[in-house]
């Protein structure tokens, strides 16, 4: 077995559990929504989260193995964070985290307890685009457009912790998202773009 | 993966809490784990709110105390660690995504898991309790070329191998008390027990990385090979802490990782390092007797070669 294969049928085998875990937050959620008369109780384990989305307060139960990109998609129908991997290395679900960029696919829901998260639908205002979502419409900044929500999150983690990064820096700050359509040219051009128009704005 | 997760705000809770269960930090390894059935659990113990654990402080003389629980990303910022101690900075910088290092911890970094396919697939291999390791005879481009047997992983974590260099200590506190061991002594060899990677037993948790005071004028770096630039694990890594005198090295010590089961670090290499004239010749002749006792397997001899030439390249720059 060469390992292209290896890696390959691993692909599969967590595509696979991909799909059955969506098959089960489906059916989990329909149940809740057949019982909505009573009480918000998803099961005995179940364990109430406290936090911020895009800076509405939020309470909700959630088990304590849904993770964070479980609870912001199939509970909260946020459905612009993109899982893809699944195992914290593309990045198609990054999120701020009290302003920082992580993997909301890696990490528990639980783990946003008390904390402030913001998804790539918290970034518009209103029907306006955020300079960095305009930045690459304007530079073409995406193929399929697949991993663009994680890609707009990673550029705006680097201009909130410095409005003027240098491209070193831009590169570096996105180098936790994969395109597989290697778009990076123009991901880059926009990213470096953001910058400057919100050093102009 | 289904399990309930407790939440104790003190190291004696989790201690009464038993020895049963994971301890949940950064996650970004055990989440990984637990997705892959390679870990099952019916309980996780977060000790993200163990208090005093996420801190770093300058003690002086006595060094610095690194909290398990601090974040990759805020040991990269912090100024006492970007003055002092430059090497881990540039190490830490090294590691894993922005992302991953916003959510990673110091302890989680030298306490992860092998990243062998044969333990992240579904392989019964040893590591997991069975009695084979297939990468002898199987694919083993990038397992180890020395230390190995009866299990052939390398240590993927890139602070162990700067903290090896930088003669660091592990404190580890359990029930019964808290012990201090020097980073060689906190990893452990295949040999000794092939299904873990350190010497914490259930029940013990790594409670600060004690970094000693560096001596002044040292020149230090850390060199990661990765076959894929943006980020990656290491394929041969190297950390060195030299001290130079015209063209000559005084002393100074290399620690290795990817090479290895555990980071790795020979006396006998720092030996021959100490008095080293940097001229070509007695540069090459030093190099080139690196790793001469290592035992390659079918698939990455070519690791001898890339540690040797990593070194060159350190002396080249440093010295």
């Amino acid at each position: 077995m060469s390992p292209k294969d290896i890696s390959r049928r691993k692909f599969i085998k967590n595509l696979g559990g991909g799909v059955v875990g969506a098959g089960v937050a489906i059916q989990t959620l329909s149940a809740k929504t057949r019982k909505e008369s009573k009480p918000p109780s998803k099961s005995d384990s179940a364990v109430a989260l406290t936090f911020t989305v895009n800076k509405k307060p939020i309470t909700l139960l959630v088990e304590p193995e849904s993770t964070l990109a479980d609870v912001l998609r199939n509970d909260l129908k946020l459905t612009g964070t993109k899982v893809v991997c699944n195992h914290g290395e593309c990045g198609a679900c990054t999120v701020l985290l009290d302003g920082r960029a992580v993997y909301s696919c890696h990490m528990l829901a639980l783990d946003a307890q008390g904390k402030s998260v913001t998804t790539i639908e918290g970034l518009m205002d209103g029907e306006k685009l955020h300079p960095v979502q305009e930045a690459f419409v304007e530079h073409d900044g995406l193929q399929c457009g697949f991993c663009t929500p994680g890609q707009v999150m990673a550029a705006e983690a680097i201009l909130i912790k410095n409005p003027k990064p240098g491209k070193e820096e831009i590169i570096e700050g996105m180098s936790g998202n994969l395109c597989r359509c290697a778009a990076y040219p123009n991901i880059l051009k926009s990213a470096v773009a953001a910058a400057e128009k919100l050093n102009k704005s | 993966m289904q399990f309930s997760y407790i939440q104790p705000t003190s190291i004696e809770e989790v201690f009464k809490l038993g020895s049963a269960a994971p301890l949940y930090a950064g996650g970004t390894d055990l989440i990984g784990l637990m997705k892959d059935d390679i870990i099952k659990t019916d309980k996780v113990i977060n000790i993200k709110k163990l208090k005093g654990l996420d801190k770093i402080e300058d003690k002086g003389n006595k060094g610095i105390e690194i909290g398990p629980l601090v974040k990759i990303a805020d040991l990269i910022e912090n100024e006492t660690i970007q003055e002092k101690c430059p090497l881990l900075v540039q190490t830490a910088k090294e590691i894993a995504s922005p992302q991953l290092r916003n959510m990673g911890t110091v302890g989680g970094n030298i306490c992860q898991r092998p990243r062998c396919w044969y333990y992240r697939g579904d392989f019964d291999c040893i590591r997991k309790g069975g009695d084979t390791c297939y990468a002898v005879g199987g694919e083993n481009k990038y397992h180890c070329i020395i230390g190995g047997g009866p299990c052939f992983i390398v240590h993927p974590s890139d602070l162990a191998v700067a903290l090896l260099a930088l003669d660091a200590k592990i404190e580890i506190t359990s029930e019964n008390g808290q012990k201090t061991v020097p980073v060689n002594d906190f990893f452990i060899l295949p040999e000794d027990d092939e299904t873990k990677e350190n010497i914490l037993e259930p029940g013990e948790i790594v409670t600060k990385i004690i970094l000693p005071e560096q001596a002044k004028g040292f020149k230090t770096t850390y060199i990661k090979f990765k076959e894929r630039s943006s980020w990656d694990f290491a394929v041969v890594s190297v950390a060195a802490v030299l001290k130079t005198d015209g063209n000559m090295i005084k002393n100074g010590k290399l620690a290795f990782g990817g090479v290895a089961p555990h980071p790795w670090m020979e006396a006998e290499i720092n030996q021959k390092l100490t008095g080293l004239n940097t001229d070509e010749a007695s540069v090459d002749a030093f190099t080139s007797s690196l790793f001469h006792n290592a035992e390659p397997m079918e698939k990455n001899e070519y690791k001898v070669i890339l540690a040797r030439n990593l070194v060159k390249r350190i002396i080249d720059n440093l010295a």
